[in-house]
């Protein structure tokens, strides 16, 4: 197909409303693949709101010693609720289901993904197991109390919620499991002519990557969550070791999901910064081939490493060296991700904006958060620090300094073509500042007071573990600051912020060729792909025609 | 570029775009998260064979293998029937392909029938996730009889699924939106059909032919 397609779904802009529905309704229909991120981040970022609150009062109850805002039983079920808001209503969908959404398909040249439909499906799905979730903090025994990750036996007895709240997070699955699907799909059969599998820009790579496990590994968790229900309801006795249930078995189940799973979270964020570099390095990307497949090593592997959380729960010594030694082997391709990132900065055309900053700030904490990960990997300190604060400040460090920090980024990078409009570049620079140093000064000493013996999990502690819990909950004042700022600026973009370009950054993937904010269906000329997605030749080649033509 | 502006065709119509390959790739991958949904499950009944071999041995014997068999045949036939319907489309036998697919529905019927019966005979002994005489039992027949509702309820559950499909499919065809050259409804069924069958394939062997 060729020429200039017309028509309002070519030359519009896909906020606008067609068709007989307007307003509300025209969006709560839609099949727009862009329209349906947007609800995802709308409903998304809510909760993350919740959750940031919920961690706030974490916080500030463990700023002195003693309890002082909370009962120790409050306590486990705000930790509770903070845990499975953040991984099963923000992080985990997060980044695919509003990036994955929004800019895949005008990556590859498509006018959307391969089933509208059940994209949309996949949303009142989403919508679906988040009310349940609410749903389970009001009626019945009140806020469940295991932790997000719902081990039995505790899990069978508490007389809280926990039944609706794990029928929730199976139901989240289930709408996961569907984008997936869509995703694998439409990377095969939608790519624009031209577009080979490595011509795909690497976002695509990191969620194609995801995408896959997100159907091989939540089928699993899926079962074993709707057992845990049966158990509580009929009491089948799986898990239960009065009746010759292995609790032990929960946990590996529980994990065979519950490890790959982290890669859903972080290979998009890892997709997001390969797609900044080369952008604000103005070169192509250094080790394409190497960054992809790399994504696809990660969650091969990230397969097998599952019972890396059980080195202290007394499983076999020969299934704890094989593990570890198998966790070892993921720190590969991740450090291959990151030498080819610094590479490309390497006598780049560096131009320093807010969207990188973030990049390089997700370099930084992702590094920490995986080099703390190897402590946890190998057998002997894994003993020392497992269920410490320790294991709290590495996961923050990779989970939100990693998929968070790579998830502030995409949106400061796409912020103008999502919306059309340009925000506030100085706001956004402080806001990274705030958020940067809020983080650290938040978790490091997480790390410190893991070291130091202090149990993750409880309210209360003794006086020498004080200071660095003052530090810390200095720190989510701080931080928590930063995200306001940052929401602020970026939500007041929406309404007051400058006309966007169509291609503010000088990107070279496709998603930059069409108009911002995209028309209805995407692209007026339908693109063809003739080289790499990070060939800068021909935004050098006009920058030098416009500079001649300069009198 | 064209000067001349098209007649402007409502946006629906542009997705209106058919890509068979890519449905039946969309639908393999389903088929493949239903595998492992069940896998969950054979992992559970591997680690605790194992580990309660005897016990499982014994309880076996509870189980009525003629119904076992006799709901086997009737699971292939309507695998049979089944491929029967949709070869009857691609030919563009319309009538034949609704009647084989009724076929094939009456016999899922007589698959829960027959379930019906054996649960029931089941329950009037008390073994039931949590009935009495169940509880009373050594653990590993109490595993045993647990692991076999939850699977065979599972798998029941997909036959419910599948016929609901079926019913849905089957009006679809009568009133001509599901046709010769547009039949990916039908075959997809079909394909899940043929994985619920699968898995009763190896149902049967683990709990009814044990002992």
């Amino acid at each position: 197909m060729s020429g200039t397609n017309t028509g309002p779904a070519y030359t519009g802009s896909y906020l606008q409303d067609y068709g007989s529905r307007r307003g509300l309704m025209a969006w709560l229909t839609t099949t727009d693949h862009k329209r349906i991120g947007i609800m995802y981040m709308v409903v998304m970022f809510s909760f993350f709101a919740i959750a940031v609150l919920l961690g706030l009062l974490l916080r500030l109850e463990l700023m002195n010693p003693g309890l002082q805002f909370v009962t120790a039983r409050v306590y486990n079920s705000v930790f509770t609720l903070h845990g499975v808001i953040m991984i099963f209503l923000f992080i985990v969908p997060g980044i695919p289901a509003v990036m994955g959404n929004f800019i895949p398909p005008l990556h590859l040249g498509a006018d959307d993904v391969s089933f509208p439909k059940l994209n949309l499906a996949s949303w009142y799905i989403y919508m679906v197991g988040a009310l349940m979730a609410l749903t389970s903090l009001f009626v019945g025994g009140g806020v469940p109390d295991t932790g997000w990750t719902f081990y039995a036996p505790y899990a069978l007895r508490s007389n809280t919620n926990v039944s609706l709240a794990v029928l929730a997070a199976f139901v989240l699955g289930f709408s996961s499991i569907l984008t997936g699907m869509n995703f694998i799909t439409t990377i095969h059969r939608l790519r624009a002519p031209g577009m080979s599998f490595f011509r795909m820009p690497l976002f695509c790579w990191g969620l194609y990557a995801t995408a896959w496990i997100q159907v091989i590994a939540t089928p699993v968790v899926g079962i074993t969550l709707l057992l845990v229900v049966m158990e509580r309801s009929l009491g089948i006795g799986f898990f239960d070791p009065a009746r010759g249930g292995d609790p032990i078995l929960y946990q590996h189940l529980f994990w065979i999901y519950s490890h790959p799973v982290v890669y859903v979270m972080i290979l998009p964020a890892m997709g997001v910064v390969s797609e900044i570099l080369p952008t604000f390095s103005g070169r192509t990307i250094f080790g394409y081939r190497a960054i992809a497949l790399s994504s696809m090593a990660i969650a091969l592997v990230g397969y097998v490493v599952w019972a890396h959380h059980m080195f202290t729960t007394g499983i076999s010594d020969t299934a704890r060296w094989i593990f570890s030694l198998l966790t070892f082997l993921v720190a590969i391709p991740t450090g291959i991700k990151v030498f080819n990132w610094m590479a490309t900065l390497y006598k780049g055309s560096i131009r320093i904006e807010v969207p990188l900053l973030y990049a390089l700030g997700f370099v930084f904490l992702f590094s920490i958060g995986g080099l703390t990960g190897l402590v946890n990997g190998a057998l002997a300190t894994d003993i020392h620090v497992h269920d410490t604060a320790f294991i709290v400040g590495h996961f923050h460090y990779t989970m939100f300094g990693g998929a968070g920090i790579g998830f502030f980024a995409a949106l400061h990078y796409w912020w103008p073509k999502v919306w059309g409009r340009s925000y506030n570049k100085k706001r956004a620079l402080w806001a990274w500042g705030l958020i940067m140093v809020g983080f650290n000064t938040l978790y490091f000493p997480m790390l410190v007071l893991g070291i130091m013996g202090m149990p993750r999990r409880y309210a209360d502690y003794l006086p020498q573990f004080h200071t660095p819990h003052l530090i810390s909950t200095i720190g989510s004042w701080i931080i928590f600051t930063g995200m306001a700022l940052m929401f602020f600026n970026l939500i007041r973009a929406i309404r007051h912020g400058e006309k966007a370009p169509d291609n503010p950054w000088g990107g070279t993937t496709l998603e930059w060729q069409t108009t911002s904010p995209p028309p209805q269906l995407n692209f007026a000329t339908p693109p063809v792909v003739t080289t790499g997605p990070y060939d800068h030749t021909a935004l050098r080649a006009a920058a030098a025609a416009a500079r001649e033509a300069r009198p | 570029m064209s000067a001349v502006s098209k007649p402007v065709a409502a946006p629906a119509a542009h997705h209106e775009h058919r890509d068979d390959e890519g449905s039946k790739t969309g639908m393999w991958l389903f088929l493949f998260t239903e595998v492992l949904l069940f896998g969950g499950l054979f992992i559970i009944y591997a680690v605790y064979r194992h580990r309660f071999g005897a016990e499982f041995h014994e309880a076996a014997h509870e189980l009525n293998k003629v119904m076992g068999v006799t709901n086997t045949f009737v699971l292939l036939t309507s695998s049979l029937t089944m491929v029967l319907s949709v070869g009857a489309l691609h030919r563009n036998q319309v009538a034949a392909s609704l009647r084989w697919l009724w076929a094939t529905f009456g016999l899922a019927c007589c698959f829960l029938v027959i379930k019906f019966f054996e649960w029931s005979a089941k329950h009037h002994h008390g073994i039931w996730p949590g009935g009495e005489h169940l509880h009373s039992l050594p653990s590993g027949e109490g595993l045993f009889f647990n692991l076999y509702f939850m699977m065979t309820g599972l798998h029941g559950i997909h036959v419910v699924i599948g016929m609901a499909v079926m019913a849905v499919v089957a009006a679809r065809i009568s009133s001509g939106r599901i046709t010769a050259d547009r039949f990916g409804a039908l075959e997809y069924t079909g394909l899940y059909w043929h994985l619920v069958d699968l898995v009763w394939i190896f149902l049967l062997p683990l709990f009814y032919l044990t002992n």
